[in-house]
């Protein structure tokens, strides 16, 4: 027997086993794959509290699982074909990495719900993408950095040249030089997630010209632990997790990636027979995107400032992209009061004008 | 008290006495550990142990048993030769990238061209990638007589960021709308390394590394070259005199175990992993200097060790998954194996007496 044909057969049985679908089952077992260790304090840490809270919510109707460090690629795809075999319901595959395998395993195992975190390909009916516009969180950074720099130099550890972290980089400025017309972006290409070592030293290299304000696109504490150096002249943010120990040193706001919400309710749509494929990109307004505490080094004002642009974005009356705003090169790419569509924004792959070097080709 | 003592000869008792004798031990303290974090450790070591080759999902996880271990072998294969003539290439890691970069690039050049030599020609380029990447240690120490450990090493982190560079930029999918990454050669079977018997997890990888584990038996123990290399490694002044040039040796070796491990990164990314991505390596180039290692720097000894090592990986996963230990546990698992290993082979060259009277 052919394995695919083989491993159709072991998903029907699983599937006959837990009872037809369409009206909702008793008892759901979701699974999580893990880029990283569930205590990196960043990205997966986050992603494992939102698999906890499914557990919270539903009680002896869940049952988790999880594998962390799950390299991308092959790895991957065996990880995902145990954990179908294995009986998992729904699995969520929380890095961009996993995008093809799990689009693979998905085509095998048509009966088990694949979930792909900041991915867009849904070559499959079980497929389905989410995404937080962690943007929204950068603008309110922005905001702060512009008013908070004295040296009109502030900083981007950035990871991979993504159109995730390219919009990232975009909003930081864009209401950076609102605030404050004189400021001066540098941006530091780590080319890593998390690796402490290289983050700090990007860190000190912006630290070293001027920079003031630094913020990250990387998972580690590192670039905040550098700022601790500086006796207080430079400041950062806390990036994925709110980093809410160095709420006495350089961390004076935080963007947090909150998944529970977005868990909860599709365990729970599976639960309740109301589950379908979808493409979701929520944000502020959802829950999926917090703004950690900002704390008292920054002044009222501008600490009033930057909950007035949170509560706006909230609300929809106010969006991080909207024009008049031009690319790097002087081309328009938002007209007066246009505001950018998603497609846009998931491919982005220039910066606005106004900020000086080159997108690593 | 006991003293050790210096063997006169090496013991050819404990030589293949060896890894048989740290597994156990592994899996004693292994147990102990699982026992102390409060899960059943004899279930914990059947499930990485046993489960995966007559479990439930054995039909699937044997298959992934060669997917997994083909490459560790034919890294770890060209690796030994070198570890034989006392040549450290620790920079495997880096060569296995260079030749899936390599490869992959004179594949995606020609895309979507069918013909059915554009793989081969593949195969080819990964191993001059890996080969490539190989010279530039293995003539600093022949011309300037550097360090190969470090050289070799320190080009891993080199071809990392290339690697970044290639998925980010020249290698990236024009159709991936900006995300990094090239495209997956699974679409495009001209170029593909697909599995050769459905079930199996067999490709041309898993070929290459049993051809080249034969070949490379029979040139240790037949051939002139194997000759120098064994004669090098265990008296380099006899070597000398032998006709044996250190610097001849010191590039066939690099040169060897370059392109093998070139070869096992480009089977890897036109096969299991299908793309160049910014997370392409997993880790293999260094694994295999435990695979090599383990399996005596014998080239049968180390297809066992693969398949050995490929165990644990994959029955670790299961443990994690299933059973809900965490992957440092794992982690150290795999790790206690090369530490007793190391352990044990002490016996090899040195044994235990008791001392009379103290010192």
């Amino acid at each position: 027997m052919k394995r695919r044909t083989l491993l159709a057969s072991a998903a029907m049985g699983l599937m006959l086993a837990s009872g037809a679908f369409a009206q909702g089952m008793d008892k759901v077992k979701a699974c999580f794959v893990y880029v990283g260790p569930i205590g990196d304090g960043g990205w997966t840490y986050q992603h494992h509290q939102g698999a906890l809270a499914v557990q919270e919510a539903y009680g002896d109707k869940v049952e988790i699982q999880y594998q962390e460090n799950v390299p991308e690629g092959a790895d991957a795809e065996r990880v995902l074909t145990q954990m179908a075999l294995g009986g998992c319901n729904i699995i969520f595959t929380t890095s961009f990495g996993y995008m093809d395998a799990t689009n693979a395993v998905a085509a095998k195992f048509p009966d088990v719900k694949f979930e792909h975190a900041t991915g867009f390909k849904r070559e499959h009916p079980n497929v389905s993408t989410y995404n937080a516009r962690f943007y929204e969180g950068r603008a309110v950074q922005g905001t702060i950095a512009g008013r908070m720099t004295k040296s009109n130099k502030i900083g981007y550890i950035a990871s991979f040249p993504i159109p995730e972290v390219i919009m990232g980089i975009n909003s930081y400025y864009l209401h950076a030089r609102k605030v404050n017309p004189d400021v001066q972006l540098s941006v530091v290409w780590a080319f890593t997630w998390f690796d402490p070592a290289k983050e700090a030293d990007a860190a000190k290299a912006l630290i070293d010209q001027g920079v003031d304000v630094i913020a990250s696109h990387t998972d580690s504490t590192a670039p905040l632990a550098e700022a601790a150096k500086t006796n207080g002249a430079v400041i950062g943010f806390g990036q994925a997790s709110d980093m809410a120990e160095y709420k006495d040193g350089p961390r004076v706001s935080s963007i947090i990636d909150n998944w529970a919400p977005y868990y909860v309710k599709r365990v729970g749509q599976l639960l309740d027979g109301t589950y379908e494929q979808i493409d979701a990109w929520e944000g502020i307004a959802g829950g999926e995107v917090l703004i950690g505490e900002i704390t008292d080094k920054v002044p009222a004002d501008v600490k009033a400032e930057a909950e007035a642009l949170r509560e706006a974005i909230a609300a929809g009356t106010y969006h991080p992209f909207t024009g008049p705003i031009n690319k790097q090169d002087g081309s328009p790419w938002l007209a007066e009061g246009q505001t950018a569509p998603d497609g846009d924004l998931l491919g982005m792959s220039f910066y606005v004008e106004g900020i000086t070097g080159d997108i690593p080709k | 008290m006991l003293r050790l003592e210096k063997r006169p000869t090496p013991s050819r008792f404990w030589l293949y006495a060896t890894p048989p004798v740290a597994v156990i031990l592994t899996m004693v303290a292994g147990g102990i550990l699982f026992a102390a974090m409060g899960k059943n450790p004899f279930e914990v070591i059947r499930t990485i142990f046993w489960d995966p080759v007559f479990g439930e999902f054995a039909f699937y996880l044997r298959g992934q048993l060669l997917v997994k271990a083909g490459p560790l072998i034919l890294i770890a294969i060209g690796l030994a030769l070198g570890f034989r003539a006392g040549i450290w290439n620790i920079g495997a890691e880096g060569q296995y990238i260079m030749g899936a970069i390599f490869g992959a690039s004179v594949g995606l050049a020609v895309f979507p061209t069918e013909n059915r030599l554009i793989f081969p020609v593949m195969v080819v380029a990964g191993a001059f990638g890996g080969w490539l990447w190989a010279m530039i240690p293995a003539i600093l120490k022949t011309r300037f007589n550097t360090n190969e450990i470090l050289v070799s090493l320190m080009l891993v982190y080199v071809a990392e960021t290339i690697l970044a560079k290639a998925s980010t930029g020249f290698l990236k999918n024009p159709e991936g709308m900006g995300f990094p990454g090239s495209r997956n050669f699974s679409s495009y079977p001209a170029a593909a390394n697909p599995e050769l018997i459905a079930g199996t997890g067999l490709h041309w990888g898993g070929v290459a590394a049993f051809v080249t584990a034969i070949l490379a038996y029979v040139l240790l123990t037949r051939h002139q070259t194997g000759f120098q290399i064994r004669l090098a490694g265990q008296a380099p002044r006899a070597a000398r005199f032998h006709g044996v040039s250190p610097a001849r040796l010191v590039v066939m070796c690099m040169g060897l175990s370059g392109a093998m491990a070139g070869m096992a990164g480009l089977f890897e990314v036109t096969g299991p992993a299908g793309q160049i991505s910014i997370d392409f390596n997993t880790g293999y180039g260094f694994t295999a200097i435990i695979v090599a290692f383990l399996g005596r720097l014998n080239p049968l000894g180390i297809v066992l060790a693969g398949f050995l090592m490929a165990l644990t990986y994959v029955g670790g996963e299961m443990a994690s998954t299933n059973l809900g230990l965490p992957d440092a546990a794992i982690q150290v698992f795999q790790g206690m194996l090369l530490f007793f290993l190391l352990a044990v082979d002490v016996l090899t060259n040195y044994r235990f007496r008791l001392a009379v009277g103290a010192h």
